[in-house]
């Protein structure tokens, strides 16, 4: 109780008397910046989990070709989840004399639990939400059905033995298949209206799905009590199973957000060990005269880690309000900007204020306290007692034990954690040789200028250690800067080019390979260019090295899904742009040999098959083996069609097949497509520019959401920079007061200050190029999978910005420290 | 040690490396300072009399020799164990004040009172501050104090715990002579008042002249 009083005693007092001013400043900057980023990136994770949930229209589904027991959905129901259910498969449509084959999406009313539906009026009309799903007798069409059938909004079609009439364009659906099979144009009807059609029958075509949505830990306890009651025909898939190229981009884009997150950290970690330092070293005298009084060192020592439980509490709750507060404007903005809402933060931010709190200061701040608590009394006579020192391991050995542990609780990567620990302890060690070694060589420059020079010159060599560290510390603040002005800048240009702007728009497949030649020509005289095209062979794999696949063990469970379905494979000379031989070596451009296969080098390692394996494909009751000659390597986010079977052409060529193609045609000629669907009626169109945009759009949203988060680990920067040039306030007043009183001029100390700070400021910009540089590269390499090339701003820019904002804000920072009145100063020491 | 000695030293001896050898700061000093006693330890600079005070009130250990306050002897305890005696039976007077720069006059004074867990701190201090004239000005800090204001709060801090030995390091080292003489005075006032021991190392003569008795050092030796 003695000390819980004494320690409030001292906390108030302490307060009030601004002693704990800059680190409390530092702690509240540091978890301010990670709550804001934490409640702004929980939320925009929360969004982002949103948009991938669009790809499936719900959170989980589960899919079967057979009909799905309405347990799962009373289960799922009595859990809390919302749930749906559709029903999806080919039919032949009629309208008077014209047919077409069509996919039949049957829905429940509460379809889709996630993303919406995009309708129109009209046959490319402008698209709206649109309010629930298509009523009894009504169908909503593709505008290829339209186009096929000759027909618009209003019309009836017939399907089995009902008459439907045809209420809206159907431009976009959530769980828009993006992959190249069995795209026939869609119709949505009712899933009532079914059983009427009398078409879905035992033995028919049929895909079923049950949708669920709701909570995390809702989802996952669903999950798990399914999957042990699944059948072998049924399979269930997640949001974090969609592995297309969504999924790729939320997945960098949660890299870049935790990259912000984690620059905030250490930087503000960095201004929070000096504001420590300085509160410690200023205390010395107090605790000598504590312990002069009567106080014993585990009494001190004892409230100084009560006074920090204080503290610790105090930065926690003003730290996440204002974080709140701040994620919260950044949110409104993005909103305003990139017009989604996002959903509300969970809590975890808060316990991640706290923990940061924490972690700064008993990683930085306690050992630079419980050392000063060892202070001897006898400091009272004998000021020159050195202060006691902490070893360097123990100091550096917690901090970034504390700083590491907690870095790595958030971004929860290994590589990622230890890429960003390299540029830093790489800089801050880079820093301090050549901290040293500017403090060395400034004496060669002092004589050749005036006073101010020399004096700003002298204050960096005088203070030898403390400039050093100075120059390590803005090193750092403008590294990060630097990082995320220049290269992140360059990452995300190079990220956003992942996704060309003139990106395939039109998939078209089905085409016969009579048709092909004239589908070329069309397209050369609408739009002056010729799709690109492959040839798509439907295939089943039956036997590896002879082994039928009934026997064959594969590596897993991704194997194991390749070898239920037909595959789409391809025959071709040229290795396609976007993929990259790993293993083997490709035919070659001409190629007329016997047999080959490619394979994807991630399907090889699913299905456990390597170079030389021979596979057997059945390909419309003929069985082609061939032997894998080569792995590729396929970026499946180039917007290209890419195929994990690649054939040798050859043989292959009179299998029965069809033609796919892709070709970009700019908007405002689309209504082409109509001509094109009447010209070559077999063949489907699929637009892929709702898809592109929508895609894009996740992208766009993403990187705007990472600008935001920057802008404020930015804004953090600046302030970490200002409390580092807080530290030296007393030594620059007391300094002043001695030049001024010596007869000095307030221009000419202030002159002096400028060089310093600008000196300092240009070798600190120098490490942060270096810095950034190699911190750049190491992070678009390694984490994102992006090639980078250094940018030729770096340099200069790191340079010139040092200069230009560390000798700005120290001189603007230490002109009150220049201004005060040398007697008052004087008579304070 | 006799009867009414509340401080006795036997032996001392303080020596401390230095880069041209061993330093002998003090050279086996021997000395008792009876209850109620006032005692100067004057010498040039440089003579060890701050290291004997700072041994003689617990701050420092000596390299050999024994100290006893009253009846407890400081050398065989730690640190822990001096801070506490100190607690209980110990005041200080610096010549640089000391004063917490955070804390008012009345919060300085509070200080030792606190640490005691006394709880009528504040007003036991306010009455302090008040005989040592300074009333009217217990919310002032430090640094609105003049110099002789400052010691006075020192002093007063110092009295608050009635403390059987107040030691005192060139109390008025600080001041200009006026204020010197009355902060001496007060000091001495006091001093009788409460019957405290009084143990002064000063390079002051008036100051010195007015105690009981006057220890003269001389590298680290008693000379008189």
């Amino acid at each position: 109780m003695k000390v819980l009083g004494f320690a409030l005693r001292a906390f108030r007092r302490d307060l009030r008397a601004g002693e704990l001013s800059i680190l409390l400043a530092a702690i509240i900057v540091a978890v301010t910046a990670m709550t804001a980023v934490g409640f702004f990136t929980d939320r925009v994770g929360g969004a982002m989990k949103d948009q991938a949930s669009q790809v499936l229209a719900a959170d989980l589904v589960l899919r079967s070709a057979g009909p799905i027991s309405p347990a799962y959905l009373r289960d799922a129901q009595a859990l809390g989840l919302e749930t749906a259910e559709t029903l999806s498969f080919p039919t032949v449509v009629v309208s008077g004399e014209q047919t077409t084959l069509a996919a039949i999406d049957a829905v429940s009313a509460t379809y889709p639990l996630r993303g919406q539906l995009t309708v129109a009026d009209t046959l490319f009309g402008n698209g709206r939400p649109a309010a629930g799903v298509p009523g009894r007798g009504e169908a909503w069409a593709e505008p290829g059905l339209l186009g096929r059938l000759g027909l618009d909004v209003g019309a009836s079609v017939t399907l089995g033995e009902r008459s439907l009439r045809i209420t809206r364009v159907l431009q976009y659906k959530p769980d828009q298949n993006i992959g190249f099979v069995n795209l026939a144009p869609g119709l949505m009807v009712n899933l009532g209206d079914v059983p009427g059609f009398g078409v879905v029958k035992p033995g028919s075509r049929v895909t079923y799905h049950q949708m669920y949505a709701g909570s995390d830990a809702l989802i996952t306890r669903f999950r798990e009590q399914v999957t042990k009651q699944l059948r072998p025909d049924e399979t269930i898939r997640g949001r974090e199973d969609a592995g297309d190229q969504i999924n790729a981009a939320i997945d960098r884009a949660q890299r870049f957000l935790t990259l912000a997150s984690l620059v905030t950290v250490i930087l503000a970690a960095v201004a929070a060990a000096m504001a420590a330092r300085r509160y410690a070293l200023r205390h010395l005298d107090n605790i000598a005269l504590l312990k002069t009084l009567g106080a014993t060192q585990s009494f001190v020592i004892a409230v100084t880690v009560t006074e920090l439980l204080f503290v610790v509490v105090l930065t926690s709750c003003v730290g996440v309000a204002l974080g709140y507060g701040a994620q919260y404007g950044l949110a409104v903005i993005a909103a305003e900007f990139v017009g989604f809402v996002l959903p509300p933060a969970s809590g975890q931010p808060f316990l991640l204020g706290v923990l940061t709190a924490a972690t700064v200061v008993i990683g930085f701040a306690l050992p630079h306290l419980i050392s000063v608590g060892t202070t001897p009394p006898l400091r009272v006579l004998r000021k020159d007692l050195p202060p006691p020192r902490l070893s360097a391991a123990v100091t550096y050995g917690v901090a970034l034990a504390a700083i590491g542990a907690l870095v790595l609780t958030i971004v929860r990567d290994p590589l990622l954690l230890g890429l960003i620990a390299g540029g830093v302890v790489g800089t801050a060690l880079v820093a301090f040789g050549l901290g040293w070694l500017l403090v060395r060589a400034l004496s060669r420059f002092r004589g050749a200028a005036g006073v101010a020079w020399r004096y700003g010159l002298a204050n960096i060599a005088r203070r030898g250690g403390e400039s050093v560290v100075q120059i390590v510390a803005f090193g750092l603040s403008l590294m990060v800067l630097l990082l995320l002005g220049v290269v992140r800048n360059d990452i995300l240009k190079t990220w956003e080019q992942t996704v060309p702007a003139n990106a395939p728009n039109q998939f078209m497949i089905n085409i016969e390979p009579d048709q092909l030649a004239g589908l070329k020509a069309f397209f050369r005289a609408e739009v002056g260019t010729e799709p690109f095209s492959l040839p798509l062979i439907r295939g089943r794999l039956t036997a590896v090295n002879g082994t039928p696949i009934k026997e064959y063990k594969v590596r897993n469970a991704q194997g194991a899904a390749f070898l239920q379905r037909e595959a789409n494979l391809t025959w071709t000379d040229t290795l396609p742009a976007s993929n990259v031989v790993s293993a083997g070596s490709w035919w070659g451009a001409g190629y007329a040999g016997p047999l080959q296969l490619s394979l994807d080098a991630e399907l090889a390692t699913n299905l456990g098959v390597k170079v030389g394996d021979d596979l057997t494909f059945n390909v419309a009751g003929e069985e082609i083996e061939a032997p894998v000659t080569s792995l590729r390597t396929i970026e499946w986010d180039s917007f290209q069609p890419n195929f994990y079977v690649v054939l040798s052409p050859g043989l292959v060529a009179d299998l029965p097949q069809t033609y796919l193609a892709s070709v970009y045609v700019p908007r405002d000629r689309v209504e082409m497509l109509s001509r094109l669907v009447r010209q070559f009626p077999g063949v489907t169109v699929l637009d892929l520019e709702v898809i592109l945009s929508q895609v894009r759009s996740v992208i766009d949203k993403a990187s705007m959401a990472v600008q935001y988060v920057f802008l404020f680990t930015l804004f953090a920067g600046v302030v970490v920079l200002l409390a580092a040039i807080q530290l030296t306030r007393d030594e620059r007043r007391f300094e002043s007061a001695i030049l001024h009183t010596l007869g000095a001029a307030r221009r000419k100390i202030l002159q002096g200050v400028a060089v310093e700070f600008i000196t300092l400021g240009s070798l600190a910009g120098v490490l942060a190029a270096v810095g950034a540089t190699l911190l750049g590269w190491g992070l678009a390499t390694y984490a994102f999978k992006l090639e980078y090339s250094v940018s030729a701003l770096l340099w200069p820019l790191g340079l010139l910005s040092g200069a230009l904002i560390v000798g700005i804000t120290g001189t603007l920072a230490t002109r009150h420290a220049v201004n005060e009145p040398p007697v008052a100063v004087l008579r304070d020491q | 040690m006799s009867m009414d000695a509340v401080l006795r030293a036997a032996g001392l001896t303080k020596e401390v490396s230095s880069p041209e050898g061993t330093l002998t700061i003090l050279d086996d000093v021997s000395l008792e300072i009876a209850r109620g006693e006032s005692v100067a330890v004057v010498g040039p600079s440089g003579s060890g009399k701050t290291t004997l005070l700072a041994i003689l009130a617990g701050l420092d250990r000596p390299t050999r020799g024994q100290v006893w306050l009253g009846g407890e002897e400081l050398t065989a305890m730690d640190e822990d164990g001096r801070a506490l005696l100190r607690a209980r039976r110990v005041g200080f007077v610096f010549q640089s004040f000391h004063l917490i720069q955070s804390l008012t006059a009345l919060e300085n004074v509070m200080l030792p009172l606190e640490l005691a867990s006394e709880s009528r701190a504040a007003a036991v201090a306010r009455e302090t501050l008040a005989n040592v004239g300074l009333a009217a000005r217990t919310g002032h800090y430090p640094k609105q104090l003049s110099g002789g204001e400052q010691q006075r709060v020192a002093i007063a801090r110092a009295f608050v715990m009635r403390p059987e030995v107040l030691f005192a390091d060139e109390p008025t080292g600080n001041l200009d002579s006026a204020t010197g003489e009355r902060i001496g005075r007060l000091l001495f006032d006091l001093n009788a008042e409460a019957k405290t021991t009084l143990v002064l190392v000063t390079h002051e003569r008036d100051l010195a002249g007015r105690c009981d008795r006057t220890i003269q050092i001389e590298a680290g030796k008693v000379v008189r």
